[in-house]
């Protein structure tokens, strides 16, 4: 009983390695996120359409606040949906 | 001060081309009229929306960016609210960052076509 247990753990449980992240527009030096390019704008919304948390991008808060602004314009704009269900695979 | 703003209107794609460049004239007269300094304009022509709007799923999308004072935007708006040709409008106004990166879209737009 014991020894299978064993093996089932032979290989280390891959614990995500902690990859440090970094803000993409301080990195790049972008200083305004254009709301009217939606192909951008993509990179910071899931497949349902929803802005990504800052946890996940890893964005500071200055630019995260910039692109919520971005992605709600767009909204507004009907150039990003505000929900859809497979935004990025259809194109 | 004269402030830059930037505003993006789309019109129902009902419209012919004429009453499109008509629509886009008559509110390039308004802002002229009331002392506005037209910097650029683009014309995204007919393009599909990600949700329908009013019923329609395409429209024409027009976007002009203009100098003026702050009072100008609001009689602007004022005309788009009451232009039943306009689904949708937003007019932003720009900071020094989005003044440099229109520039700099604009002069790239340059060199594209001039290849």
């Amino acid at each position: 009983m014991a020894t299978n247990n064993e093996i089932k753990y032979l290989t280390p449980i891959a614990v995500d390695i902690k990859k440090k992240k970094y803000c993409r527009f301080k990195k790049s030096g972008i200083k305004y996120i254009d709301y009217k390019d939606a192909e951008f704008l993509k990179k910071f919304v899931n497949e349902q359409g929803r802005i990504l948390p800052r946890r996940l991008t890893g964005t500071s808060l200055k630019y995260q606040k910039k692109v919520a602004q971005a992605v709600k314009r767009a909204r507004h704009l009907a150039l990003l949906p505000f929900v859809t269900d497979n935004l990025k695979s259809n194109n | 001060m004269l402030n830059q703003y930037e505003t993006v209107f789309i019109m129902t794609p009902v419209l012919s081309d004429d009453q499109m460049k008509e629509t886009v004239k008559k509110f390039e007269n308004i802002l002229t009229a009331k002392g506005a300094e037209l910097v650029h304009q683009e014309n995204w022509g007919l393009r599909k929306f990600e949700y329908p709007i009013q019923k329609k799923s395409s429209g024409f999308y027009h976007l002009i960016e203009f100098k003026a004072e702050g009072d100008v935007v609001k009689e602007l708006e004022l005309q788009y609210r009451r232009d039943e040709r306009v689904l949708r409008y937003l007019t932003v106004s720009m900071d020094k960052h989005a003044i440099a990166y229109s520039e700099k879209r604009r002069n790239l737009k340059k060199e594209h076509t001039e290849e």
